[in-house]
C-alpha cells in the first residue's frame, strides 16, 4: 500500500448549449437590464500602442454550415508581448485588457475582433512564440471548449521560429492557423470544426 | 515577487478521458460540430497561465439574485439558494473568480426567441446571474429551481432540471463551461448531453445534493455545487529567491 495521492478532479464539461448567451452576452441577445453591459466588449481601450487590427470570420461546421450560434473568447498580449495580467515580467501597456467576448452575428455567423496586434511572448524554453491571440470556443453540439490560436500570415519570420508552430507535425494543416491579411490591418480567420482543412485545436 | 505573481505556474494537464468526448452521436449535435483529428498537445505557456482579471466593480449588487434581478418582482417557482466553492484541483479555494450562470425558469422555459416550448415565460424571470467568488472561493445564488424541458434530440428526450455555469480560473487555460444537476432527479441517467460523459464519476460531480443546513426557514432550500478548475503546479523554486 502507499498513501493516497489526494487531487480534486477538474469539474467535467458539458455544452454551452444553444442558450449561452443569456448567460454570457444578455445585452446583445435583447435582454437588457439585468446587466449594464456585456463583459468583453473590446480587449483594448483608447490609447492602446500598437497597430490596429480587425480580424473577421466564420466558424464552420462538418456539413459546410455556418455557425450562428458560437460564442468565442480571445486573450492576447500588448503589443510588447506582454499579459495585461499576472505576467511575470512586468506590467503591460494599460489600454490594454487582453481579453474579449465575441459572439457570432445572429443572422450571418460572421464574427469581429477589434483590436491591437499583440507582440512576441516566450516559451516555456525562452524561444519566442509568433504573435498570436488565443481562442476558446464553445457551442449547441461542443462537449468542452475548443481551443485554438490566431497567428498571422504577414509574419513569415516569426511563424518559421515559433516553436508551438513547430510542434504540428502534419505542416499543411498549420496554415488553419493563419489569418489571412485582406487589406491594411485587416485579416479574415474561419474555424472549420471538421473536414479536410479542419482548424487545429489544441491540448494546452 | 509580489502576490500576484503566486498563482502563475504550469497548469496540470488536463485529463481528457474524463470530460466528455468531441464526437458523442448519442448527442447528435456534436457529429457535425466534433473536431475529429487529435487534439495538438501543447501543454501550457504564459498565454494559458495568465488569464483576464474581473473585479467587484463590475458587479451589481443584485447580479446574483435572479429571483429579483429582472423586474425587481419576485420570479414563481422554487425559490433555492445555490452555493458553494470554486476550488482547483489542489483544493485550494479560488479567489475573485468570475462565475456567470444562466437557466430555464421554474416551468423549463428559456427567454430566447430560439425557444418555442409550450410553458409560459415568467415576466418577472431573467435567467442570468453572475458574482465574484470570494477569498475562500465561496459563491452563493438566490434563485428559481429550474424546470425540465424537452429537445428535439431523440423523440422524446428531456434536459434533467439544471443550470449552466461558466467560470474562469487564474488562467485562460483553465477556462471552463458546466452544468449542474439536482439530486434525485430521474431524468439525469435519460438525458444525452449528460451520457456524453463516459464514467459515471465524472457525471457524479456534477449532481449537487440538497443541503438542509443552508436552507432558511420559511425562505428556500439550497443545493451545494462546489466547481474545481485545473490546478497548477506549486513552483517554489521560481517564486522563493532566498532559496529554502
Ligand atoms: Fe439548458
Amino acid at each position: 500500500m502507499v498513501q493516497r495521492l489526494e487531487y480534486l478532479k477538474e469539474t467535467t464539461s458539458q455544452t454551452a448549449g444553444p442558450y449561452v448567451h443569456i448567460g454570457l452576452t444578455p445585452n446583445r441577445l435583447g435582454i437588457p437590464g439585468i446587466y449594464p453591459v456585456d463583459l468583453g466588449l473590446s480587449p483594448i481601450s483608447d490609447g492602446a500602442m500598437g497597430e490596429r487590427i480587425t480580424i473577421t470570420g466564420r466558424v464552420i461546421d462538418g456539413q459546410g454550415m455556418i455557425l450562428r450560434d458560437a460564442l468565442m473568447e480571445t486573450w492576447q498580449a500588448d503589443a510588447a508581448g506582454l499579459y495585461p495580467v499576472n505576467d511575470p515580467r512586468g506590467a503591460a501597456d494599460p489600454h490594454v485588457i487582453g481579453w474579449a467576448r465575441i459572439a457570432a452575428d445572429f443572422d450571418s455567423g460572421i464574427w469581429r475582433l477589434d483590436t491591437i496586434k499583440p507582440g512576441r511572448v516566450p516559451a516555456p524554453d525562452g524561444r519566442l512564440m509568433a504573435p498570436h491571440i488565443s481562442v476558446w470556443l464553445v457551442a449547441r453540439g461542443v462537449n468542452l471548449g475548443l481551443q485554438t490560436r490566431i497567428y498571422f500570415d504577414d509574419e513569415e519570420a516569426a511563424n518559421a521560429a515559433c516553436p508551438v508552430l513547430g510542434r504540428i507535425e502534419m505542416r499543411d494543416r498549420v496554415a488553419t492557423l493563419l489569418a489571412k491579411r485582406t487589406a491594411p490591418g485587416a485579416y479574415s480567420f474561419d474555424i472549420r470544426l471538421q473536414g479536410p482543412d479542419e482548424t487545429v485545436f489544441f491540448d494546452v | 515577487m509580489n502576490a500576484k505573481t503566486d498563482h502563475l505556474g504550469p497548469l496540470f494537464p488536463r485529463d481528457c478521458d474524463w470530460h466528455p468526448a468531441a464526437y458523442t452521436p448519442g448527442y447528435k449535435t456534436s457529429m457535425t460540430r466534433a473536431p475529429q483529428r487529435p487534439l495538438v498537445s501543447l501543454g501550457s505557456t504564459l498565454s494559458e497561465e495568465t488569464g483576464p482579471a474581473f473585479g467587484p466593480s463590475m458587479i451589481g449588487t443584485m447580479d446574483n439574485n435572479l429571483v429579483l434581478n429582472f423586474t425587481g418582482q419576485p420570479a414563481i417557482g422554487e425559490r433555492i439558494i445555490m452555493h458553494g466553492r470554486v476550488l482547483d484541483e489542489n483544493g485550494r479555494g479560488v479567489p475573485n473568480v468570475l462565475v456567470e450562470m444562466w437557466q430555464a425558469n421554474a416551468g423549463g422555459r428559456y427567454r430566447h426567441k430560439k425557444d418555442g416550448y409550450l410553458a409560459p415565460l415568467d415576466p418577472n424571470f431573467g435567467g442570468c446571474g453572475r458574482t465574484l467568488t470570494a477569498q475562500d472561493g465561496s459563491y452563493e445564488f438566490l434563485t428559481i429551481r429550474p424546470g425540465a424541458y424537452p429537445w428535439p434530440n431523440h423523440v422524446n428526450s428531456w434536459r434533467p432540471m439544471h443550470i449552466h455555469w461558466s467560470v474562469f480560473g487564474s488562467g485562460f487555460g483553465q477556462r471552463l463551461i458546466t452544468q449542474n444537476y439536482f439530486e434525485g432527479d430521474p431524468l439525469i441517467p435519460l438525458c444525452p448531453i449528460v451520457n456524453t460523459i463516459g464514467q459515471q464519476a465524472a457525471i457524479d460531480v456534477l449532481v449537487a445534493p440538497l443541503d438542509m443546513n443552508r436552507a432558511m426557514p420559511m425562505n428556500c432550500l439550497a443545493y451545494k455545487f462546489d466547481i474545481v478548475l485545473r490546478g497548477r503546479r506549486q513552483s517554489f523554486f521560481e517564486n522563493r529567491k532566498e532559496g529554502l
